[in-house]
């Protein structure tokens, strides 16, 4: 009986739990009304001053968005979606064309400071003076609804070829790249939902780094749904040339709406030979209330290509928001010894759901993966683990391990796990094990004993069971993560 | 230090202590014995919290405050400890990210700040020398992997770190071979201190010999049917339970 009470004092904990991000800013938009055709198309390619290809291209997305049909092999029910009813477009208004960091409004610096996420340069640049070699800097491309509004640090990183803007402004100032790279990962015709970003992708961040070059700083990308009935297409870019590297790191948050919104990216990234891209997503949607109203629909395509030998291509992902999580980061593994790894942690409370995994294919001789799954579910969220790896019949000698395990918080929750493995070379090693448990009363107790209340005995335990992917992080974002996670789950205890 | 008063407990409904009455003094050592089931490591339990215990009667205070009254978080905080038969373990969990956790946690009950990195480092060092625990070990998952042994020093290590007013080990002994019993036993002995009471509770005598006790009890089906001085340990090794067992039929 005193279980049965305590479990629904937590459940009600849980619940009440209140969205940190949920707030809104109010700021006058350029909204375009619902719908979605070619006339919508076109208005974005113009309002973004885009040259002919792109146009077309956008074009073809949208034909073949609109001969596919509704994917149904997921493990949820597919919410019904009307395209039409979302605005495919919606920017700040600006006063006039912004020339540096101070033109940009103060009520969006403001929204991004409050967010965490800071943007006045001078004030970053003069902090790292007296940090010199202490604290390591980070370059951010801020995204509110379908616009990059500022990017830090473009200056300091063009001094090293580093091309770090948002992907407007790249197709604008550097077409030929964009043009040699771009959907050439994830093609217009992918899936419905990448279609759909083909034709009506807004903006996003545009990364190249070239040949030989380390990447000095993090990069990252912050987005933010802010308008009501929008739908957030952004399209991000990483290239990596010859012997680069570069670390990457996205967050996203929404306010509370009742309503859900769709949040349909793209992400592709390209690694030739020698070089490495690590690419790391802290996500933190609005999931929606206790009763799964509202909510962000997060249906992306993320997929990078290691193209080059001995190149190397890293997934890390802590997924604590959204109503629906649907995405795979995927790895295709062409050049000879390259290497593919994921490391995923998804969280699913109250409602929630996650289908999530990776996607290896081993094309090239010796290439190495390695995905490290790890699921938790709470109060009625399920969460499902789907990956494939993919043995071609040229991979010799390829490798895989897979490890994939699910925690449970309470008996109301789910895990699933839909592994598939499909090998053409038998000289292949493909490993997988998979584990589930759940948070024990004897640990919770343990902890309990020695001072340590049962929130804060959750938090431990969750952390410490997400430790090797946590680790994958870069170091200020894994504290961040921690809290999250902690956050998230502050309560739930079965 | 700690009074239990007629203290009766049950789990789903079954009677488990039957009416327990103890003083325990600050700075005294008390061993409880008895037979397996009669209800040692239940007395533990109930003084600790844990959940699926029922107290249906009875008191148990420590320094004054009701301990019954409190989660099993506040007792720890107020300075009860509980040395587990079988401690589990943590995944992922750094003994050393626990230790600090916890001893913060308590440390703010008391109004205290946390401790700075260097002084809880410096504090670990001392107790992890003085309770003869691997260093090795403090860097590892809590418990995880560790062997049986092992798990029990950690228990001690714990122990020093956060000086609890009373200390209760639970069978402590069980599983442990003669090198790892002398080396908790040493540890214990060294904490040993005029505020700091201990309740060892074992099944054989063998414990007391490395740590002496000022009173010896004996549980047997629920109550605590004898009490004595350390001679009582002895005598109880000599002729084994069953006159115990004869005498409270």
């Amino acid at each position: 009986m005193a279980n049965k009470e305590k479990d629904e004092d937590i459940l009600e904990q849980i619940s009440n739990q209140e969205y940190e991000f949920g707030f809104s800013t109010d700021i006058e938009m350029d909204v375009l009304p619902a719908g979605l055709n070619e006339d919508v198309i076109r208005f974005i390619s113009q309002k973004k001053n885009e040259p002919e290809w792109l146009l077309e291209w956008r074009l073809k997305g949208l034909h073949t968005f609109e001969r596919q049909a509704m994917p149904d092999w997921q493990n949820f029910e597919m919410p019904a979606v009307d395209f039409q009813a979302i605005s495919y477009y919606a920017a700040p208004k600006k006063k006039e064309k912004l020339g540096s960091m101070d033109e940009v409004d103060p009520e969006l610096l403001a929204t991004f400071e409050k967010l965490g996420i800071p943007l006045n340069e001078q004030k970053i640049l003069a902090g790292v003076e007296e940090l010199q070699g202490e604290k390591p800097q980070v370059a951010v491309d801020a995204v509110f609804d379908s616009v990059s509004v500022a990017t830090t640090f473009k200056a300091e990183l063009s001094k090293l070829g580093i091309i770090f803007c948002s992907i407007s402004e790249a197709v604008q100032n550097h077409p030929e790249l964009v043009r040699k790279y771009l959907g050439t990962v994830v093609p217009y015709s992918d899936n419905k939902f990448a279609s759909l970003n083909t034709a009506a992708f807004s903006d996003g961040s545009f990364v190249y780094i070239p040949k030989g070059v380390r990447c000095p700083m993090e990069l990252s990308t912050y987005f933010r749904i802010n308008t009501e009935n929008t739908g957030q297409f952004e399209r991000t870019l990483i290239i990596a040339d010859e012997g680069a590297y570069v670390s990457y790191l996205e967050g996203c948050t929404a306010p509370k709406r009742d309503e859900n919104q769709l949040h349909a990216a793209i992400v592709e990234l390209i690694a030739m030979d020698n070089a490495e891209i690590k690419y790391s997503t802290v996500q933190n949607w609005f999931p929606g209330d206790k009763e799964g109203k509202g909510g962000i629909y997060n249906f992306v395509t993320k997929r990078g290509a290691c193209r080059g030998k001995n190149s190397k291509i890293s997934w890390t992902q802590v997924e604590t928001g959204s109503a629906i999580t649907w995405k795979y980061p995927s790895v295709i593994l062409q050049g000879d010894n390259s290497v593919g790894e994921f490391y995923s942690v998804a969280v699913t409370k109250n409602k929630q759901i996650a289908d999530t995994g990776t996607k290896i294919y081993h094309l090239g001789k010796n290439t190495r993966s390695r995905i490290i799954s790890k699921g938790i579910s709470a109060g009625f969220g399920q969460n499902s683990y789907r990956g494939l790896v993919q043995v071609g019949s040229k991979a010799d000698n390829a490798r895989n391990f897979t490890q994939c395990d699910s925690l449970l918080i309470g008996d109301l929750c789910g895990a699933h796990t839909f592994p598939y493995i499909e090998s053409k070379n038998n000289t292949a090693t493909i490993e997988h094990e998979a584990t589930t448990s759940k948070i024990g009363e004897d640990q919770i107790f343990y902890l309990n004993q020695r001072g340590i209340d049962t929130e804060q005995a959750v938090a431990l335990i969750v952390n410490g069971y997400a430790r090797e992917v946590l680790n994958q992080l870069p170091m200020e974002f894994a504290v961040e993560a921690q809290k999250l996670l902690s956050l998230t789950l502050e309560g739930s205890v079965g | 230090m700690l009074s239990i008063k007629n203290l009766y407990a049950s789990v789903e409904d079954k009677q488990i202590l039957k009416g327990i009455n103890l003083e325990v003094g600050a700075g005294e050592v008390h061993a409880i014995m008895g037979p397996n089931g009669s209800g040692k490591s239940s007395l533990a339990s109930v003084l600790a919290g844990r959940e699926n215990y029922e107290v249906t009667e009875g008191t148990a205070d420590l320094d004054g405050k009701d301990l019954l009254d409190l989660s099993p978080e506040d007792r720890a905080r107020e300075g009860l400890f509980l040395a587990f038969q079988y401690p589990v373990e943590i995944p992922g969990v750094s003994n050393i990210n626990f230790l600090k956790t916890a001893l913060n946690e308590i440390r703010a009950y008391h109004g205290k700040d946390p401790l700075d990195a260097k002084s809880f480092l410096q504090l670990t060092k001392e107790k992890q020398k003085l309770v003869e625990f691997d260093a090795k070990l403090v860097n590892r998952s809590l418990n995880e992997g560790f062997s049986g042994g092992e798990k029990k020093r950690n228990e001690i290590l714990q122990l020093a770190m956060l000086d609890p007013k009373l200390a209760i080990l639970d069978e402590t002994d069980s599983g442990l071979d003669i090198d790892a019993l002398r080396i908790v036993a040493n540890g214990v002995n060294k904490l040993r201190s005029k505020e700091k009471s201990f309740i060892l509770i074992t099944h054989y005598q063998r414990l007391l010999e490395y740590i002496v006790p000022d009173f010896v009890h004996v549980l047997y089906n629920g109550r605590i049917v004898k009490s004595g001085g350390k001679e009582l340990a002895l005598e109880l090794e000599e002729k084994g339970y069953d006159w115990i067992k004869e005498e409270n039929k």
